[in-house]
């Protein structure tokens, strides 16, 4: 985990327009949980701004929370929502992508269920199985494919439920068998799944067949609900009766009290649970964003106090280092507290020098080379300067890297129709040439940033003398600041 | 030659013996004053070559220093020192005479280099001050370039009696002056940037010269214009 620090030797990742999300977790949370970093609110989860639902993904609507990615995000199929799902969150998924409640997509879902004769569920069920979840990339269907015993346990099943259902057919009424038939599916595609979710998945049905089992518990619990049960059971022979009694008084009244009583036996019975259920997700969402918030400043702070304070541990013989970290650390810490600037953040209303002295500060602490920067002139920044910016950064951590000089020279230079900068070092210098093919860092992130917007790199390096980088990048409209 | 005489105008004693150590066997170090007054009394009775001013004293700033002592001892030099890097207090010091300015950062063997060379008459400009000049003159070439500017901010120049005016010989420099101060500021010696652009030592010398005069002598307000601005930065 720690290998994740961004201030190792190597492991330090220079590009601060793409620093890498916080990947900390606190022990005991699934990095690819529903509620985890990776999960679907975190910022890498198909919801997550940068997944494909998000604002900005493929199938996102943009919304007032647009967040600029540059990355993009190629597309991504529709995903299961886990969080606050009643069942397989199919409900919960689309309601994200197409951004409407929650309840209204359930309300839609039950209706369907209804009028299809009860084709829905079993569509729905087929749904559970075969879409993955959000945040991975594998289906239980696809799981369930080498499950063979329960597969032959989902034949099982469903064949057993078909006898029942022939036998019973043949007496029963239409209604309820045609009703009852696509369950077949849904009972087989419940036992594969059931067999093959992952344990939070599981949780979900055990919590679906909770009624089913409330026989169990505690003695109190389990009075009431054998109460509840019997009222249930008086009030669903009623509304049966009334419905299927073919002799009855007011034939057109009939249905409706049926229907009626059915419906009041349901509530009776499955009320108190759906309300628990409610309480539990308000909780459990309650909770969730609280364990977020604990996580992100234990990132935070892991990635810059605590290896801060493990590199002093490391030079502690050396007090001028000892001091330049501890300064470091502070004035990261207070942007971060008092100003709310993430570390490694770009300040929105930095200016180009400003990012000028950014990489000087960085460069000196990180690799310990002065640098000496000298700027001329400012102005504000956009995505041609940041990328300038980028590249003067690669080039001058290339410098303290690789040169071996004891100093590296920063001098950037904003003029009317461009701005230069010039990374030189009197180190030991190399040959381009010879530059090895898997050693990227000049060539793309240099070379590649400069060029693709319209900048270039002139590249001077003599062997034993050093090597002097300049860069040039062309201005845009930007207006020069503190200048009238 | 023989050895420079040199004062050493600093505050810092520490710093004074440190400097005075170091090039002890280079130059020849007179005296040692650590305030304003006790600096002038120093410098007209000692009559040094160089004296090595620090830019921030406790009583005035090296600036006094020279201002009190350039038209009696015009042939004492100072060469700015500064741990301070702000830009006004720099320029302000190389406008009221100092012939260069290095950073307290700077080696032994460089300081006793540009302190030769300011005994010598030549001017000194470390990478940070040639860029605090480019900067200066490419704001004040803005503002000529641009007729709006021109109305506003007369306080500061009213106050001194400047009055606004605008002098291509002195106010602007030349595009090779331009190239070799961005040479200096990216830490190329003079003997590298004559190599660099196919001139003699002396030429790159004589533009550095040409730069200070023009820094010295150019009456523009626009100068502690951007001075002012700098500080409100």
């Amino acid at each position: 985990m720690a290998a994740q620090g961004l201030r190792g030797d190597d492991g330090y990742v220079e590009q601060p327009e793409r620093w890498p999300p916080w990947t900390h977790e606190p022990s005991g949370r699934r990095p690819h949980g529903p509620f985890g970093r990776q999960g679907p609110f975190g910022p890498n989860g198909p919801f997550g701004p940068r997944g494909p639902f998000g604002p900005n993904g493929p199938f996102g609507v943009s919304g007032p929370h647009e967040r600029h990615d540059p990355e993009g995000y190629t597309g991504g199929p529709f995903r299961r929502e886990l969080s606050g799902s009643l069942g397989g969150g199919l409900a919960a998924g689309l309601a994200a992508r197409r951004h409407l409640s929650v309840k209204k997509v359930r309300i839609l879902f039950a209706v369907l269920a209804v009028v299809t004769w009860g084709v829905g569920v079993a569509l729905y069920v087929a749904g559970w199985l075969l879409i993955p979840a959000s945040g991975t990339d594998q289906s239980i269907g696809s799981r369930a494919k080498s499950d063979a015993g329960g597969i032959r346990l989902a034949i099982g099943v469903a064949s057993l439920m078909v006898l029942i259902l022939l036998v019973a057919g043949l007496a029963g009424d239409a209604f309820i068998t045609s009703w009852i038939w696509p369950q077949v599916l849904s009972v087989a595609g419940l036992v594969l799944i059931w067999r093959n979710a992952p344990a939070e998945e599981q949780a979900t049905l055990r919590r679906l067949a909770e009624p089913l089992q409330s026989g169990a518990g505690p003695a109190q619990r389990k009075r009431r609900s054998q109460i509840r049960m019997t009222i249930a059971v008086v009030l669903l022979i009623g509304g049966v009766v009334a419905l299927f009694t073919p002799k009855a008084s007011v034939t057109a009244v009939r249905p409706v009290v049926g229907v009626v009583l059915v419906i009041a036996a349901v509530v009776a019975f499955l009320g108190p649970w759906w309300v628990r259920i409610a309480r539990d997700l308000a909780q459990e969402r309650q909770a969730r964003v609280r364990a977020e918030e604990r996580a992100d400043i234990a990132a935070r702070v892991h990635d810059s106090v605590l290896q801060t304070l493990a590199l002093i541990q490391r030079r502690a013989d050396d007090p001028q280092k000892v001091v330049q970290l501890a300064r470091m650390q502070e004035r990261e810490l207070r942007s971060w507290l008092f100003e709310g600037r993430a570390p490694g953040e770009i300040d929105e209303n930095l200016t180009f020098a400003g990012g000028v002295r950014q990489i000087q500060q960085d460069v000196e602490a990180r690799h310990g080379v002065p640098v000496e920067a000298v700027t001329v002139g400012d102005c504000g920044l956009d995505d041609n300067l940041n990328a300038l910016l980028g590249a003067a950064r690669e080039a001058t951590v290339n410098a303290a890297k690789w040169s071996g000089a004891g100093v590296i020279s920063l001098f950037a230079e904003v003029e009317a129709g461009e701005v230069s900068i010039v990374v030189r070092d009197r180190g030991k210098g190399f040959d381009p040439a010879a530059v090895p093919e898997d050693r990227k860092g000049l060539a793309e992130s240099v070379h590649g940033r400069m060029t693709r917007r319209g900048g270039s790199v002139i590249l001077n390096s003599v062997q034993g003398e050093g090597t002097k980088v300049t860069l040039t990048m062309p201005r845009s409209a930007a207006q020069p600041v503190g200048r009238k | 030659m023989s050895a420079p005489r040199v004062v050493l105008v600093d505050d810092h004693g520490l710093f004074r013996s440190g400097v005075r150590a170091e090039l002890g066997r280079q130059v020849d170090v007179v005296g040692e004053a650590d305030d304003v007054q006790p600096a002038i009394e120093l410098i007209t009775s000692l009559r040094p070559d160089v004296v090595l001013l620090d830019v921030h004293l406790p009583g005035g700033g090296g600036q006094a220093v020279i201002q009190a002592v350039k038209t009696s001892h015009p042939q004492v030099r100072f060469l700015a020192l500064s741990a301070s890097d702000a830009p006004e207090d720099v320029i302000a010091v190389i406008r009221a005479g100092a012939r260069g300015y290095v950073t307290k950062t700077i080696s032994t063997a460089e300081l006793a280099d540009a302190v030769r060379r300011v005994a010598a008459g030549d001017a000194v400009f470390s990478h940070r001050l040639a860029g605090f000049v480019l900067d200066a003159f490419a704001a004040t070439a803005a503002e000529a370039s641009g007729s709006s500017g021109a109305s506003g901010a007369p306080g500061s120049s009213g106050a001194s009696g400047i009055r606004p005016s605008f002098d291509p010989e002195l106010d602007q420099l030349t595009a090779r002056e331009r190239e070799v101060l961005r040479l200096i500021a990216q830490g190329y010696t003079y003997k590298e940037i004559a190599r660099e652009l196919y001139i003699s030592v002396k030429t790159v010398e004589s533009h550095v010269s040409s730069v200070l005069r023009k820094l010295q002598l150019s009456t523009r307000h626009q100068l502690t214009r951007w001075a002012a601005e700098r500080r409100l930065a």
